[in-house]
């Protein structure tokens, strides 16, 4: 990444209260993605540097952690769900205020990427385009040889998409770390992209009503 | 005939002998000696039991009834020839005798152990070819299926592959039913098989552990706690209406390995079998404080508030309301405990999630705040509400009695308590006394109350799971005796192969106690005395006597049990 050279992360204990204050950004996170996708692992490869076989996830799980980009202390709450049908009434709580979902699914597993597309849809339903950032996920990149999608049309596809693509593997800890800064760093370029054009549009016409919208999802 | 229809075999292992199927008619009574009281007892020998008496039953049936169950002895039959020729010791049949110094022995004892572990193991149980030696000499099989005879779990294999088996069970089952009775349980020499019906679910357990059919029955009823514990029984009720064939497995992909651990827990931690909490050992004053501390941190439709550390209980606090309604079941907060012990922990995490108590009530949602306190995840919080919104409210509550517990030091004072998992049996002062399990019957408030057990660690000769998993055969052997519904008997003396062990009931308390060999009668005796006398004085600290409870929430009423949250909430399955 380009932007590598300036963050640091904090340690995965980092809570509100050891968020350092100031300038800090809050984003809230979502993972999407059909079961056994590796959406845990990621979030657990991510916070807690490690790996483990099995995870079941219940209902919402909700975790907060620093990144400090530049000059900005960026905090990630992040959203993992079981994303089961059980647990749909707890899920409205889960999309609620999102900036940025990562749309999870498995290399190895074409339906999986049938299945993000729904949730891409679902979410196109929720947000506007630029609402939301969102990251196409192929996960499991360590099984290659049983690989079911191709680059290329994972790519393709989030091109047509306007969304972002990368490939990970929680297992074996390839751009995971690249995935979540990728991820911080688009935060805050749209949310400064946002404060200049709300600026901007404040002392000018101020009609555009997503605008309000976003500055005010951003604050949550 | 109808296994043809099932799609049946005819794939390998599948394959049926020809001969040696005839119908179990060996008696099972374990090699029991126990005296006590001048308490002599007869061993029960059943076999096919039907709820409804009806001989032709079990005759008419014989064929499929064959079929499941020698497909799941037949390998051991093997073996236990093999086993026999290693050891006379570790013979698995068990015989009718009650002499008083005849060891028990436990059915696929040490053996079957070594002859498992000498297997490769796949990586892990699901992947396990169904059709080998080894998955057939598990000790217990669980399988649940839908009634239309789709599979849904299996303890060991995918149950995909299982799907013929789970077809015969089902075919087995239905068959009985038709003529308006139902399967209970079928007897062979070496094997019980187990049936339960709940709605529109099956379970079926295979078992060759000495457990009686009454305890597998309840070990099943905890397999189907559990999965209600996550779909509530209304919506699978609803589902199965509207679907008869339904793959109820959409529902609960992951949740396997929740229920795997289940069996687990339930084959090695006495609180499935006792009905009874384990606590925290704590002195009474940091348990009053952490027990304020969590009645302070409260908001509207919060109704349990539990403090556990490793599985134990610390303190736990209920809605005023729901004190008077009803208490919180044991079983619900083991079905928690297990759900929560086999998910994804997160030291910085909180997980919301809707759950279901299946005692208090099987068919509405409670709202689960899960979160650690600690870095190494062993002391978690658990806020139940009924209100599915008030997720930011209740993490607020954590976040207080996070605070509370920071500036009274009350984390680093659990935390000493935590270094050992438990307490040793030393601390008795009885060389002789190697574990114990002891409930007390005689609680302040007791109807109120959760109803509790201590137990030491394992230590000596039980280190090892075979070990373990054999000291817990003779324990429910014990409690099968103690609790049998025809013949209960109050204390019983029983001398096995390489322990002693006497379990005793009273008004006041129920209780194991296992022995080195060579303990007397009489010395057994005092060891007791000298254990009860230790208990009492420890008890403030080993039970909670006194449970706090709080009562602030503006509408009384909302969350006990005569309020109930419509269909409509919890209607999240309106769209199938
Ligand atoms: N080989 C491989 N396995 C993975 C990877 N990430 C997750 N898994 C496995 O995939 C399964 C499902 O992972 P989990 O994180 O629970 O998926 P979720 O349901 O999307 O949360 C688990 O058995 C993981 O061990 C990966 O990058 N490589
Ligand atoms: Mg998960």
């Amino acid at each position: 990444m380009a932007q590598r050279t300036g963050w640091t992360e904090q340690a995965s204990s980092c809570r509100d209260a050891s968020c350092p204050k100031g300038s800090s950004h809050i984003f809230k996170v979502v993972l999407l993605g059909s079961s056994s996708v590796g959406k845990t692992s990621l979030a657990y490869r991510y916070v807690k540097k490690d790996f483990q076989d099995s995870l079941p996830t219940v209902g919402c799980s909700f975790f907060n952690q620093c990144v400090t980009l530049d000059a900005a202390t960026i905090k990630l709450e992040i959203w993992d769900t079981a994303g089961q049908e059980k647990y749909h009434s707890v899920c409205h709580l889960y999309y609620r205020g999102a900036n940025a979902a990562l749309l999870v699914y498995d290399i190895t597993k074409k339906e999986s990427l049938e299945k993000a597309k729904v949730w891409l849809s679902e979410l196109e339903k929720e947000f506007l385009q630029d609402e939301i950032i969102i990251i196409l996920v192929g996960n499991k990149l360590d099984l290659s040889e049983e690989r079911e999608v191709t680059v290329q049309e994972a790519k393709e596809f989030a091109k047509t998409k306007c969304i972002l693509h990368m490939e990970t593997s929680a297992k074996s800890d390839v751009q995971v770390t690249e995935l979540f800064m990728t991820l911080a760093c688009e935060l805050l370029k749209r949310k400064e992209e946002q404060l200049q054009a709300t600026h901007w549009k404040k002392s000018r016409i101020n009609l555009q009503e997503t605008t309000s919208h976003r500055a005010k999802c951003c604050q949550i | 005939m109808e296994a043809e229809d099932l799609g049946l075999p005819p794939k390998g292992g599948m394959d049926l002998p020809e001969d040696g199927v005839d119908p179990p008619e060996q008696k099972i009574s374990p090699g029991c000696t126990e005296t006590g009281e001048d308490e002599l007892i007869v061993a029960l020998d059943k076999q096919v039991e039907l709820s409804a008496a009806q001989n032709n039953g079990p005759l008419s049936v014989a064929d499929g009834k064959v079929d499941v169950q020698e497909e799941l002895s037949e390998a051991r039959e093997e073996s236990s020839e093999k086993d026999l020729s290693d050891s006379a010791s570790t013979d698995n049949t068990l015989e009718d005798s009650c002499e008083f110094s005849r060891p028990l022995v436990m059915g696929g004892g040490p053996s079957e152990e070594e002859e498992v572990a000498a297997q490769p193991r796949p990586a892990t149980h699901r992947d396990e070819d169904v059709t080998a030696e080894s998955w057939r000499a598990h000790r217990k099989h669980v399988f649940v299926l839908s009634e239309a005879g789709k599979p849904i779990y299996s303890r060991y294999g995918n149950e995909e592959a299982l799907s013929s088996t789970m077809g015969v069970m089902m075919a087995l089952v239905s068959f009985i039913q038709s003529g308006d009775n139902s399967i209970r349980s079928i007897y062979s020499d070496d094997r019980k098989l187990v049936f339960v019906q709940q709605g529109p679910l099956v379970l079926v357990s295979v078992s060759s552990t000495l457990q009686s059919e009454q305890q597998l029955r309840q070990e099943l009823l905890y397999v189907y706690d559990q999965i209600i514990s996550m779909l509530t029984q209304a919506s699978i009720t609803r589902i199965f209406e509207r679907k008869k064939n339904y793959d109820l497995r959409r529902l609960l992909t992951g949740s396997e390995k929740i229920l795997d651990r289940l069996l687990n827990l339930v084959e090695s931690d006495p609180c499935f079998l006792l009905g009874a909490v384990r606590c925290l050992p704590l002195q009474p004053p940091l348990r009053d404080s952490l027990g304020s501390l969590l009645q302070k941190a409260i908001t509207p439709n919060l109704v349990f508030s539990i403090l556990v550390a490793r599985s134990q209980l610390v303190t736990t606090v209920q809605e005023k309301t729901v004190i008077d309604d009803c208490r919180l079941e044991p079983t619900d907060l083991h079905l928690l405990l297990n759900l929560i012990g086999a998910t994804s922990a997160f030291q910085t995490g909180e997980i919301w999630t809707p759950i279901c108590l299946p005692r208090f009530n099987p068919d509405c949602y409670f709202y689960a705040y899960i979160s650690y306190l600690d870095a190494d995840c062993t002391v978690c919080l658990i806020l139940l509400s009924t209100d599915k919104e008030s997720f930011y409210s209740v993490s607020d509550c954590k976040k207080r009695i996070e605070e509370g517990m920071r500036t009274q030091n009350y984390l680093q004072a659990l935390s000493s308590g935590l270094k050992s998992p438990s307490y040793s049996v030393g601390m008795v002062g009885a060389p002789d006394l190697r574990h114990f399990i002891y409930k007390p019957l005689d609680i302040p408030d007791n109807y109120r109350q959760l109803p509790q057990f201590t137990s030491p660690e394992l230590e000596g000769p039980y280190c090892s799971e075979s070990e373990r998993h054999r000291l817990f055969d003779l324990y429910h052997y014990l409690h099968s005796r103690i609790h049998s519904t025809l013949r209960p008997l109050r204390l019983i003396y029983h001398v096995a192969e390489k322990e002693t062990l006497l379990a005793w009931v009273t008004s006041k308390f129920e209780l194991y106690t296992c022995f080195s060999p060579l303990v007397t009668k009489a010395g057994a005796i005092n060891i007791l005395t000298k254990l009860l006398r230790w208990i009492k004085k420890e008890e403030d600290r080993l039970f909670i006597r006194y449970p706090p409870k709080y009562s602030t929430t503006p509408n009384p009423g909302k969350g006990s049990k005569g309020v109930r949250t419509d269909g409509a909430e919890n209607g999240f399955f309106g769209g199938l």
